[in-house]
């Protein structure tokens, strides 16, 4: 296991988000959370990396292992090194497409040839071929599809152990959410990724596991062809053959 | 408030039903074509195949179309996949309903081998298989679907026994051997009947459980 989350709790304040959350992430394999809005399936997913301390009165329990290391005890920016993060919408640095992959090599004082890297990371993103001849001009004049792959080239370059990918795709057209599945399916080779999808057919199409959430606890979780034909609790069933409420 | 969604499902539902009453007719109506000598109910089977023919190419783009345009899940997916080989099976039952009118017809031509004991028995059962499969389908009743299965073997070794039976016929008087072979016909297409009512069967198990219990050797669950 990558990732072994025992008891997680969050709190925003007196609010609690995750109430006692165990599971287990698998290495090398694609795990979806699923849930309705407001179940607490991206505050859990950045948890993972510790994203949600900057939030003011927030508060976590419990206990979450990356490759057995207890990661409220690492170093905060070693950890996000290891457990990236790709958001909803496309961040890129109002910089060059190069300037955007190698930002991260920057400033974790990469000594080799940057140059090969940023090659190496835009190639794992699937998007070498379309901004070999362009790396020099702003990230923005990308499309949204690219600027995304070109966050997950960012997120690559430092080499993380683990993505997490909090709807990457709920800002893109179907044919562009088709590279980044496709781009995910190559990626587990060398990264294991959690993703949060509202896209039930993207969970089904592109995860091994999925995670169905449900005001703010972790319902049920299985193998993806297991959960999407035969789930065993009846609010899985009703969430997602769209019964729900 | 009822969504669109299930609306289409429930009509689905209504129409492998109707198509199952359509098939339950044809067998019952060519059966009885054979054991009371009534060749309009045979002509009665061969005039409404087509009616069922068209049923099933109306039920399969029915499935295809939620298929495609829902992308169901979970018991939604299963009852689609499910009815979708039912329609199969359905199809193929009404087939085995023709063939056997087609004996009828050929078999009424000639006099009666022996007094029909087995065959009603075998028709009877067959019968209740297919109508307590269809009803365990609208039910959403396993158990009702299991004992379609338990009662399989009965109607293999109803036709066992006809099978011979009527080999001794035709071994003793070589007069009554094209009869014979017709209801050895008639004895095997309800045998048929009988397996396709049992996968029907194992088919709403699997909707209603997400069990697969075709092959039971293969343990898979």
């Amino acid at each position: 296991m990558r990732l072994q989350i025992s008891h997680l709790n969050f709190f925003y304040g007196a609010k609690q988000a995750v109430f006692d959350v165990n599971l287990k992430i698998p290495a090398h394999k694609v795990t979806a959370l699923i849930g309705p809005s407001g179940c607490g399936k991206s505050t859990f997913l950045r948890t993972l990396n510790r994203m949600n301390e900057t939030i003011r009165h927030s508060r976590v329990s419990g206990e979450v292992l990356l490759d057995g290391q207890d990661i409220f005890r690492m170093d905060v920016v070693g950890l996000r090194r290891r457990v990236g993060m790709v958001f909803q919408r496309p961040n890129p640095f109002p910089k060059s497409i190069y300037d955007n992959v190698a930002y991260g090599l920057r400033i974790n004082g990469y000594k080799g040839r940057l140059s090969d890297l940023v090659e190496h990371s835009l190639r794992r993103a699937a998007l070498w071929d379309e901004v070999k001849d362009y790396l020099q001009k702003s990230a923005f004049a990308l499309s949204g599809g690219q600027q995304q792959r070109l966050c997950i080239a960012r997120a690559l370059a430092v080499d993380p152990e683990v993505l997490l990918l909090d709807e990457p795709c709920s800002a893109l057209d179907p044919v562009t959410t088709a590279k980044i599945e496709e781009l995910m399916f190559h990626l587990k080779d060398s990264c294991t990724m959690a993703i949060v999808t509202h896209n039930m057919q993207q969970a089904a199409r592109a995860s091994d596991f999925t995670a169905f959430m449900l005001d703010g606890k972790l319902i049920e979780h299985s193998e993806t062809s297991k959960l999407f034909t035969t789930p065993q609790d009846p609010r899985t069933e009703a969430y997602i053959t769209g019964r729900f409420g | 408030m009822e969504r669109h969604w299930e609306h289409d499902l429930e009509e689905l539902k209504q129409r492998i039903l109707w198509m199952g009453s359509l098939v339950e007719r044809a067998v019952h109506q060519a059966v009885h074509a054979v054991l009371d000598a009534e060749e309009h109910l045979a002509e009665a089977v061969l005039s409404e195949e087509d009616a069922i023919n068209e049923m099933q190419i109306e039920i399969d783009e029915r499935v295809q179309r939620l298929l495609a345009l829902q992308a169901p899940m979970a018991a939604d997916l299963r009852f689609l996949l499910a009815v979708s080989r039912i329609n199969g099976d359905l199809e193929r039952i009404g087939d085995q309903a023709v063939n056997i009118a087609h004996s009828a017809m050929r078999v009424l031509r000639h006099p009666q081998v022996k007094p029909y004991v087995d065959l009603p028995r075998m028709s009877e059962l067959a019968e209740g298989m297919v109508r307590d499969s269809l009803n365990a389908l609208v039910r959403g009743d396993q158990d009702l679907a299991q004992s379609v299965l338990q009662r399989d073997d009965q109607v293999d070794r109803l036709r066992d026994q006809l099978f011979r039976e009527l080999l001794t016929y035709m071994m003793e008087n070589s007069s009554v051997v094209f009869s014979a072979f017709e209801l050895i016909l008639v004895a095997k297409n309800l045998e048929r009947i009988g397996d396709h009512a049992t996968n029907i069967a194992e088919d709403v198990i699997y909707f209603v459980a997400g069990r697969d219990v075709r092959h039971p050797a293969l343990d898979r669950r």
